[in-house]
């Protein structure tokens, strides 16, 4: 008597068929997705690097048709995303723990979630618009606080996100070992589960600036730019993306080069953040 | 350790035996609720000074539950509640107005799974007894050295004390979580399936400890292995559908116990 063995039955044959298409199919749209980003990614480093030079970092925005640099608009989206980080870190990281550690089972924090997700999805120019509505229509003018405060609002939502999840990941176990010494639940939290999530809580942080980096929709409405060197953030201030979009859709060739290296600048620093928290996420895991 | 007949004699030792032991805690018509599940009836049962007591029986049974109880661990966790009487000397420890850091100062846990906390292995004892005392440096290193003796643990991380406590192996951890333990000078140490996670080498190492600590502490072991029961402790309850079915010594528990429930589950007959 013939055994059909498993491997060449019939049904394992068309099982391996279909395999190797959905395989194919699925390989090539991987293929069709990287390579516009890849055409994209040259296109960038071909434009940007040509345009590239010190001169860049040291000088100010020119006028049309003169020589210049991104130097304004480099320290404006500094200072305006420092300031935003600094805003918004603490109280999404205070909100996340308040839903991951003290209200887990409260209604509060399932509300909090939802409008939470909200935000964290909102178009940017709803915040841009919102904070022109409160903060510039308000003081009568486009301001760097106005900016720094909208880059904020973005800011939130992704540190309570990324702060709920990383310490929801903290195992209850090693809460109830920190109570079992008797550990008030204030020490639990800052001592033990922050430590414990704390790589990924910093990764989240350091998502949150790459995402506000790039960001032009809020800044327009609020810190707009400015085509001199200015530190007052009470005026109108200057921020890459805002100049990335004013000099690229502008006709002049030099303006067009600088808005290039611009996006060079903004892509090389979030391509060094997400690194950056890649590098410390693995850390987390391997510890 | 096995049951030498199947006749069941009808005379209890455990009363008896009781004799001259100071009671450390008594629990007394404990009833306790996840939601409106009732997971312990009507439960019983004295934890005795310098004795250990190994509570046994199948999953799910509540031994979990009942040692959870005795530090109020459950409070962590909303929609569960305890009823009845807890003691422990002369505290009321289902009281409201129990303070449940002292509780657990006084009452320590050590778990199914090691735990130590992401610090080095010497910030992992001494952070517990910062909590409590305000030492200089000697003396708080002293403190660290004597808990990490009394572990068992000293002699392998001596000239590592620096390095991450995630960085041991599983037993070394478990001895770890145990020096932890010990070091913020607890009365009672409750030890929920210490072993479970641990090689058999681990395992001795940790049932020789917990007999080491038992003088000093008054000890309660949950565990799923009931040789581990039979070698480790001088009582033993055992429970079942969240029921304490018969509570004795452990020697007799082992050879003659009175409630046919037991000896089927001794003897491997279900669970």
């Amino acid at each position: 008597m013939v055994m059909i063995s498993g491997a060449s039955s019939p049904l394992y044959a068309k099982r391996r068929r279909r395999n190797v298409i959905t395989m194919g199919l699925a390989f090539g749209a991987t293929a069709f997705g990287l390579s516009w980003l890849v055409l994209i990614l040259g296109e960038l480093l071909w434009q940007g690097f040509s345009g590239l030079s010190l001169a860049v970092f040291t000088e100010m925005t020119p006028p049309p048709g003169a020589a210049g640099g991104l130097l304004n608009p480099i320290i404006g989206s500094l200072i305006m995303t420092a300031i935003a980080v600094a805003l918004g870190t603490p109280l999404g990281m205070l909100a996340g723990t308040y839903m991951a550690e003290y209200g887990r089972y409260d209604k509060l924090t399932m509300v909090v979630r939802f409008i939470n997700d909200i935000l964290l999805s909102a178009p940017s120019i709803i915040v841009g618009l919102f904070i022109y509505e409160i903060m510039v229509a308000q003081m009568g003018h486009f301001s760097g606080w106005a900016g720094a405060v909208s880059l904020a609002v973005i800011v939130v939502p992704v540190v309570v996100r990324t702060t709920e999840d990383m310490l929801t990941l903290v195992p209850d176990t090693l809460r109830e070992a920190a109570a079992s010494i008797g550990l008030p639940r204030a020490l639990m939290i800052t001592k033990v589960a922050y430590r414990a999530a704390r790589a990924g809580m910093i990764t989240g942080v350091l998502l949150a600036v790459a995402r506000i980096s790039g960001e032009t929709a809020p800044l327009l409405f609020t810190a707009l730019n400015n085509q001199f060197w200015s530190l007052d953030l009470n005026a109108p201030v200057a921020s890459l993306p805002v100049v990335i979009f004013q000099f690229a859709l502008s006709p002049y060739k030099d303006w067009q080069k600088l808005a290039w290296t611009g996006a060079l600048i903004i892509t090389l620093a979030v391509l060094t953040l997400s690194i950056l928290a890649r590098v410390l996420a693995s850390q987390r895991k391997s510890s | 350790m096995s049951v030498a007949s199947f006749t069941v004699p009808t005379v209890t030792h455990s009363a008896a035996s009781a004799e001259g032991l100071h009671e450390k805690i008594t629990v007394k018509n404990l009833d306790f609720y996840y939601g409106d599940n009732r997971a312990l009836k009507d439960i019983n049962v004295s934890l005795y000074q310098s004795k250990v007591t190994a509570f046994i029986g199948p999953s799910g049974c509540g031994k979990s539950t009942l040692l959870r109880i005795l530090n109020r661990m459950y409070d962590l966790y909303p929609n569960q509640r305890a009823t009845g009487h807890v003691r422990l000397d002369n505290d009321d420890i289902l009281s409201p107005s129990q303070d449940l850091n002292l509780l657990r100062a006084k009452v320590g846990m050590v778990f199914q799974k090691p735990t130590p906390f992401p610090m080095t292995i010497y910030e992992n004892i001494a952070f517990g007894i910062r909590l409590y005392e305000r030492l200089p440096k000697s003396d708080l290193e002293g403190r660290v050295q004597h808990a990490l003796q009394r572990a068992a643990l000293w002699d392998e991380v001596k000239d590592k004390l620096g390095t991450n406590g995630l960085s041991l192996s599983g037993g070394q951890q478990q001895r770890l979580c145990i020096a932890r333990t010990v070091a913020v000078q607890p009365e009672v140490i409750l030890f929920d399936e210490p072993c479970s996670a641990l090689d058999p080498i681990s395992t001795a190492k940790i049932e020789e400890l917990i007999d080491e600590l038992k003088d000093d502490y008054t000890i309660a072991i949950v565990t799923h292995n009931m040789q581990q029961a039979a070698r480790v402790s001088d009582f033993t309850a055992f429970m079942y559908l969240g029921e304490l079915i018969e509570y004795g010594e452990t020697t007799r528990m082992f050879t003659t116990p009175n409630d046919r429930r037991t000896q089927d589950y001794i003897t491997g007959r279900f669970g």
